[in-house]
């Protein structure tokens, strides 16, 4: 399980506080245009997704919208904890256009290229 | 056009008196990649988690199916043992282009679990919301709790 530290604002609780995290598998693939990323984060609905670019690093963070099942528990396998995923973003990728698709749990991320990077002709003149 | 040195990318500005909790976090990481599945045998490529809870009224089955189409999860009941199956089919669209991280299982998979308790098979229904599968199983009568009243006479 990853885990990161985080600050609380209260100064009666601790100063610091372990904070567990599943973390979503991805697959990447690039093509001419950018790249493609996809993470699976099963209970997470589109409200629960939080996708931020912060010193070129690209931060996933994904909190599950379903309420916990009414009743006794028989039988456990999945884990309650939120997702969280960071990956390194490649120079080259357009911050600004970074589009987003969440469905069925998977989050389809694309990240295009800046077009200054892209492969161009040259023509010659005279 | 500039080379940039590697760095790992959260390790780089951690405080040192961090990093052994880096390094646990790390390693951590590397466990729940390498080792997501819970073989079932038959299908021991991917096994999705599964769930069962008892609300005294039915027994509800959830099962963690994310990016799937739901024409293709199969349900089915038998003497008391819920089955799902089904395949995920992987939507090709490669261009010439190379694939960075592919950790993300396609194929079949198959999960059973034998209910507690006997279940009215007729009332069975399931709904299929933000990649997580839910089974709601009726209990049949004679599983339902009662109170039985005792006269002391």
């Amino acid at each position: 399980m990853n885990a990161t530290l985080t600050k609380t604002e209260s100064p009666t609780a601790q100063p610091t506080q372990r904070v567990s995290y599943v973390t979503p598998p991805a697959n990447i693939r690039e093509d001419q245009d950018g790249y493609v990323l996809e993470a699976e984060m099963p209970g997470v609905g589109k409200d629960g997704l939080q996708i931020t670019v912060e010193n070129g690093e690209l931060i996933l963070l994904g909190r599950r919208t379903a309420a916990e099942p009414a009743g006794t528990q028989v039988y456990r396998e999945s884990r309650r904890a939120d997702y969280r995923r960071v990956f390194e973003l490649d120079s080259s990728i357009d911050t600004g256009k970074i589009s987003a698709k969440m469905e069925q749990g998977v989050l389809t991320l694309r990240l295009p290229k800046s077009d200054s990077v892209k492969p161009r002709q040259i023509p010659v003149t005279d | 056009m500039s080379l940039i040195r590697y760095q790992l990318p959260e390790a780089s500005n951690w405080p040192s008196f961090d990093r052994l909790s880096t390094v646990r976090d790390e390693i951590d990481r590397l466990f729940d990649l390498s080792w997501p599945t819970r073989d079932s045998g038959l299908f021991s490529g991917w096994s999705p988690a599964l769930d069962v809870h008892d609300d005294k009224e039915n027994f509800v089955v959830h099962l963690e199916l994310p990016g799937m189409k739901k024409e293709d999860i199969n349900l089915s009941l038998h003497d008391g043992m819920l089955t799902v199956s089904g395949e995920r089919k992987q939507e090709r669209e490669q261009k010439n282009g190379g694939s960075f991280r592919s950790e993300r299982y396609f194929g079949k998979f198959q999960r059973s679990v034998t209910l507690p308790a006997l279940v009215d098979a007729s009332k069975v229904s399931a709904s299929y919301k933000d990649g997580v599968l839910i089974v709601t199983l009726p209990k049949s009568e004679e599983a339902k709790p009662k109170q039985i009243e005792v006269s002391v006479s």
